[in-house]
């Protein structure tokens, strides 16, 4: 994907094959000798991990499928058979379950890495929105797949989460009745949920194609956000970051593991191990943790249709990023204003998640609400701010200088550039 | 740059006109039964009346009985609770209605058991007014099952029901 390919075809066959199908060329022009910058950290890691943990998933609930029932007279009894009776049930469908979680913490690695180092500024704007796409993907995933066991929250989470559309105003109702297709969360529900769920992680693959062509488009960004000029800023994908990248995802796989074999429930709820019953609520609901920063705004705003935008906002203020963020400097290391306000941003994130998981009571309302407060206004207000009153450091002049001769940015930032192209 | 020619239609715009809407008529009414099956189905809707005996249901008692998938609330209030709903001014409501609007005999509050919020079960004889307290986002409705307080808009719904007779109602 970038320029001619390089390729040589060394056998007969492979001349023969590359002529019809140019495929190996592709493959080794995007993925062998792909000029990288030099400079990658291990932020950058986690666009591969995030590709293993996707075709995980998809094996994983592949072979799940071969043993589940999606009904909901059968759906729990069917988890539990894969849990006891299936040979090595248990172990796929926790690597299921928490391969979930994993996919989870590599995105919001990912997207914050994004955050920043302000890769979504042009010329990555596509790149980016390909991104959010993806995470919206990932996150109807993951919502339905926690339906599929049919215990007590996959039922009131269901049912709470559709209930969302409710509060569109006129024709809310008929919309969750059609998303139900019934008057409740039920056997209609768990179905589509089931046939929806086997088909988003193939669309999400087709997404992260076209978010990896993307990326091949413009080239990664990097550390320092200066583009790259010259071969002297670059290295060959292999063997560089084919051994970067594989290092990390083994790191990332003991992680994973370790929740897999020794703390496979610690991410899960254990109402969720009593089947679902419609006619009685869990004292206390909460969905997955990847979702409870948005669910604390969503009980944040006292009124439900203003809850419901303003946790949707939330989630789509991401992909308005690269026109809310003014700044022609691109990486966070040379914006000394812009920093102080996103680490705020990530800890008020954080503590949105902890409020989201503990009951609406007390000072956890008020809590919330300024975290809300701080969210939308770092999105809205003091982003766009900074893009015009804040003096970037100085930029190196390349990426190959900003690695061999690290210039000490001067005290005061007099002879600030003021464009990320210098 | 405007000029003035005016082109007469011709037989190739008619066809093109004609073909796109042809097309548009026939995408729609494919588009719509894969819409439509998501609909609640024959079987759905046709979901029977639940019949609920009340004679077994002693003063004070809440009995929850499912109708469509749902809970409904059966209350046999005491004259109390009864007193308690009559006496609230209709200002201090969010949804207002009267107590009366709301049970056909006052002894028997029959409500839709689904929080208006987002659907949760609210769970009797809690919260301020010891009607329904809903656990999920903390909705409170009074002993006539109006929203009193919490994020919930609306006050229970009312199924649709009739007594068929002193000691027997059916619903839906
Ligand atoms: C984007 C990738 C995916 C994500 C994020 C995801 C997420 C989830 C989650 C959170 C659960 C609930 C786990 C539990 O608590 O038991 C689940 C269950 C399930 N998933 Fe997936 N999934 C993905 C891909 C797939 C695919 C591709 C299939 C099938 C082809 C599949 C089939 C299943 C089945 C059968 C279950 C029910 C069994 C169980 O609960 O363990 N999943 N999924
Ligand atoms: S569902 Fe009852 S308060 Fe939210």
């Amino acid at each position: 994907m970038s320029g001619h390919s390089t390729y040589i075809p060394k056998s007969d066959l492979a001349r023969w094959f590359e002529s019809r199908l140019p495929i190996i060329g592709l493959i080794h022009s995007s993925f062998i000798v792909f000029p990288n910058p030099r400079n990658l950290n291990y932020w950058w890691t986690f666009g591969g991990i995030l590709a293993f943990m996707l075709m995980s998933q998809i094996v994983t609930g592949v072979v799940l499928v071969m043993h589940y029932t999606p009904e909901t007279t059968l759906a729990f009894d069917s988890v539990e058979h894969i849990m006891r009776d299936v040979n090595y049930g248990w172990l796929l469908r926790y690597a299921h379950a928490n391969g979930a979680s994993m996919f989870f913490i590599a995105v919001y690695i990912h997207m914050f890495r994004g955050f920043y180092y302000g890769s979504y500024k042009a010329p990555r704007e596509v790149l980016w929105l390909l991104g959010v796409v993806i995470y919206l993907l990932m996150m109807a995933t993951g919502f339905m797949g926690y339906v599929l066991p049919w215990g007590q929250m996959s039922f009131w989470g269901a049912t709470v989460i559709t209930s969302l559309f409710s509060a569109i105003p006129v024709v809310g109702n008929s919309i969750t009745t059609w998303l139900w297709g019934g008057y409740s969360v039920d056997n209609a529900t768990l179905n589509r949920f089931f046939s929806l769920h086997y088909l988003l992680p193939f669309m999400i693959l087709g997404v992260v194609i076209l978010h990896i062509w993307a990326l091949h488009v413009a080239g990664p960004g990097n550390p320092v956000g200066v583009e790259k000029k010259s071969p002297k800023d670059t290295l060959a994908f292999h063997p560089y970051f084919t051994v970067k990248d594989g290092f990390a995802l083994v790191c990332f796989l003991i992680f994973y593991a370790w929740f897999v074999f020794y703390i496979p429930n610690f991410l899960g709820d254990a109402d969720n191990y009593i089947e679902a019953n419609p006619l009685q609520t869990p004292v206390h609901i909460v969905p997955e943790w990847y979702y409870l920063p948005f669910y604390a705004i969503l009980r944040s705003i006292p009124s439900k249709l203003g809850g419901v935008i303003a946790m949707f906002g939330a989630i789509v203020l991401f992909a308005f990023l690269p026109w809310l963020d003014r700044s022609p400097v691109r990486s966070g290391n040379y914006r000394p204003v812009f920093k102080i306000f996103f680490w705020i941003f990530v800890a008020v994130t954080l503590a949105l998640g902890y409020i989201g998981s503990q009951p609406p009571e007390g000072n956890m309302v008020l809590y919330g609400q300024l975290l809300t407060a701080y969210y939308f206004i770092f999105f809205l207000v003091i982003l766009p701010l900074i893009g015009l009153f804040e003096t970037p450091l100085p930029l190196p002049a390349s990426i190959a200088e900003s690695v061999l001769s690290p210039v000490k940015p001067p005290a005061a930032p007099a002879a600030a550039t003021s464009s990320a192209e210098h | 740059m405007a000029t003035e020619t005016m082109v007469e239609p011709t037989r190739r715009d008619f066809l093109f006109i004609a073909t796109g809407a042809a097309g548009a008529i026939a995408v729609g009414s494919i588009v719509w039964p894969l819409i439509d099956q998501m609909n609640p189905d024959a079987s759905t809707l046709a979901a029977a009346n639940t019949e609920v005996d009340l004679a077994n249901i002693a003063e004070g008692q809440i009995v929850t009985v499912k109708w469509r998938g749902k809970p409904v609330f059966v209350r046999h209030r005491t004259q109390k609770e009864i007193d308690a709903a009559r006496a609230v001014p209709m200002s201090e409501l969010r949804d207002p209605a009267t107590d009366e609007s709301r049970a056909q005999k006052p002894e028997w509050l029959i409500v839709i058991g689904i929080c208006t919020h987002l659907g949760c079960v609210p769970l009797g004889h809690q919260g301020q007014y010891d009607g329904w307290f809903c656990p999920c986002h903390g909705s409170v409705y009074d002993t006539a099952a109006r929203i009193r307080q919490g994020p919930a808009p609306y006050n229970l719904y009312l199924p649709p029901y009739k007594f068929l007779s002193d000691s027997k109602v059916s619903i839906g």
